[in-house]
């Protein structure tokens, strides 16, 4: 029985990615603890989107670890998802149905009985209350951005992942961001991959990635 | 982990209903392959068993034209990616198959009604076998199905390379039902096909073990 | 090295014994063989058209071996090695579909008849149709072989079925069929004598060895190939 309250940790080790021919980044070691904000910098197509895939288990690596535990127990791979919150550009929604739809249909395929009030509350937070029930093909791509964000947290997981956190967004919503970020980092992994100075002036700890190459 | 397959089955179910691509055309096809094979016969007088052979034609390309679409729209709007942070590939694999199993035994049971109106000659004298066989046959074809649905949706060319990759895997399978169907037609009691139907039991379920332990491989990167 | 010289030797001799030895109705002499009613000079073909299936099996075998390889390790010559072997057993799919019609067309009336034997052979040539054409619409090349590797098991899993079913369903003119109450199920009884046999082994082992000298000589070509092209990139 895992202790709520206990250190999620995610380790990488000796980590490598190649894609066909081309070297994205090697022997990557890192150790990532609850709670606290990390960052993951580098220009673009330096392969932040390939190591935030990567640690989200959505891609696996050409070599090496990437390890997932709660206190002292490890987290099997197929388990994995239902302890992290993805949000990047590339995640897509369904457009047929509407916000509070999406939300719902995937809390209750996780297997969660979704929390009407906790759920209010986060829709609320991004502002996309009023919107809750348009359908998500005439949403903005803000909005888009804001819905992901919900979805990410909806679950309550210990870990965020979060690719280009603020991509899309106004002043407005990144402030609204920044708020959502500082007020997890208390007690969850925060990790935001981005070459947004704004964004990664919140972080504790940033990695660069560009030094990985060799 | 059932109630998550069940969810992701009422979620394609939604859509459907919320969209309508598919069910309209589904249809339509049915209709317009039944309509061409009674204009290929035109006027010929065709055996009943060559009738019973024509059924599982169409069955096995509406399935093509329908089953795979589980899998081809997830992949093609991109929300594959959204499903691999929200469920494991067993929750994945038994939603979008509880899914090809109704829509499959919805279409084949159209089919066979049109069929049984349109051609005179197909008719059932054991009729309870069928029923055992139907079932049976269906289970196997969603079974199958989704699994190259998976396949498919990854490459390039999805609609022509579903056929040309499901064709040897049904061809057991259909060759036991064409067989099973020529005996139901002509009557015959549960002795004699016993057999025949073990191994369409045997199929079912070996494919459906060997559709878990490789689905993993297929959804996962 | 010895060993294609061993085959060479042993191929020479299957091919000599095979086209020249005299069938005669009483043999007397050693490379002397039985007259096969219904058969007599056309049995020459059970040398090499029995031989050219047994290869696709086996090749189809090896295929799915190295494609289980894969899917526990990674690794990409596992999948070239199950490629080369899926190459082999194609273009003996296609001899064997070829010189089986040919056979049926002087011994039986006909070039193809769907007895469950010919109706086997053309199951196996449409999943190696499918197994190409699924890697030819596949670009990425990680997924190219997780994929077909995954397809080659499943289409594995559907043989035993077509080996049990199909005798039962139809009645055959291969002998060994349903109809044919010289023998059962998947191996054929052939009326060879001694001499007869020795010469159908001999066949066997030789192309066997054949089979693997190909593959061989195909795997490592495409492996170093491969190699060549992932170290232009990594410097």
């Amino acid at each position: 029985m895992t202790n709520e309250k206990a250190v999620y940790s995610l380790s990488i080790e000796n980590l490598t990615k190649i894609f066909g021919k081309r070297l994205i980044f090697k022997n990557l070691q890192k150790e990532f603890r609850t709670p606290g904000i990390y960052g993951i910098s580098g220009p673009n197509g330096t392969g932040k989107s390939t190591l935030v895939k990567v640690m989200a288990g959505l891609i696996s690596p050409t070599k090496g670890k990437v390890i997932h535990k709660k206190g002292e127990s490890v987290i099997p791979y197929e388990e994995i998802h239902n302890y992290i919150g993805f949000a990047a550009p590339y995640l897509v929604m369904y457009d047929e149905f509407s916000a509070i739809e999406n939300i719902n249909y995937l809390l209750k395929i996780r297997g969660r009985v979704p929390d009407k009030e906790y759920i209010t509350s986060l829709f609320k937070q991004v502002n996309l209350f009023e919107r809750k029930d348009d359908i998500v093909g005439t949403y903005s791509s803000g909005m888009k951005q804001r819905l992901r964000l919900i979805f990410a947290l909806a679950h309550d997981p210990d870990v965020l992942l979060f690719d280009e956190p603020t991509s899309n967004l106004d002043e407005a919503g990144k402030e609204v961001c920044y708020e959502i970020v500082k007020n997890l980092s208390k007690d969850k992994m925060i990790i935001l991959a981005s070459n947004e100075q704004s964004d990664l002036v919140l972080c504790e700890d940033i990695t660069h990635l560009e030094t990985y190459k060799k | 982990m059932l109630k998550s397959s069940l969810a992701l089955f009422l979620k394609d179910v939604y859509s459907e209903l919320r969209t309508r691509y598919a069910i309209n055309a589904l249809v339509m096809f049915i209709i317009v392959t039944i309509s061409v094979i009674l204009f290929s016969i035109g006027n010929e007088k065709i055996s009943d068993f060559l009738t019973g052979g024509l059924f599982w034609v169409v069955i096995f390309f509406s399935a093509m034209s329908g089953l795979s679409r589980g899998f081809v729209s997830e992949e093609e709007r991109g929300t594959v990616m959204t499903l691999q942070l929200t469920a494991k590939s067993s929750v994945v694999f038994t939603g979008k198959l509880f899914f090809n199993l109704i829509l499959g035994f919805s279409m084949n049971i159209l089919i066979a009604l049109l069929y049984a109106v349109v051609f005179d000659t197909f008719r059932i004298s054991s009729l309870g076998i069928f029923v055992c066989i139907f079932i049976l046959g269906n289970i196997g074809l969603a079974v199958s199905s989704t699994l190259i649905a998976a396949i498919i949706s990854k490459a390039n060319s999805k609609g022509t390379l579903y056929p040309v990759l499901s064709f040897p895997i049904l061809l057991p399978l259909m060759m036991i039902l064409v067989d099973l169907t020529k005996s139901c037609m002509g009557g015959v009691i549960l002795q004699e096909v016993m057999v025949e139907i073990a191994i369409l039991v045997c199929y079912d379920i070996i494919m459906l073990a060997a559709s878990y332990l490789l689905f993993e491989f297929i959804w996962e990167y | 090295m010895y060993w294609k010289i061993f085959l060479f030797l042993l191929m020479s001799f299957v091919i000599v014994a095979g086209f020249c030895f005299p069938i005669v109705p009483v043999p007397a002499h050693w490379y002397q063989f039985p007259l096969i009613p219904g058969l007599e000079e056309k049995a020459r073909i059970i040398f090499f058209h029995v031989p050219t299936a047994w290869l696709t099996v086996i090749a189809f075998f090896f295929s799915t071996y190295f494609s289980a390889k894969y899917l526990r390790n990674k690794d990409w010559q596992d999948d070239i090695k199950a490629y080369a072997s899926a190459q082999i057993g194609m273009v003996f799919c296609i001899l064997a579909t070829i010189t089986g019609s040919v056979w049926a067309k002087f011994n039986w009336g006909s070039f193809w008849n769907w007895d469950p034997r010919e109706t086997s052979i053309f199951a196996l040539l449409l999943i190696y149709g499918a197994l190409f054409a699924l890697r030819s619409a596949l670009d990425n090349e990680e997924k190219r072989a997780q994929l077909s590797a995954v397809y080659n098991l499943i289409s594995f899993i559907t043989v035993p079925f077509f080996i049990f079913i199909m005798p039962r369903i139809m009645t055959g003119l291969h002998p060994g069929s349903a109809g044919d109450e010289g023998g059962s199920g998947p191996i054929v009884n052939f009326k060879m004598n001694g001499n007869m046999r020795i010469i159908f082994f001999a066949s066997l082992i030789a192309f066997t060895i054949l089979y693997y000298w190909i593959y061989q000589i195909s795997s490592r070509t495409l492996i170093l190939i491969e190699k060549n092209n992932r170290k232009l990139i990594e410097e």
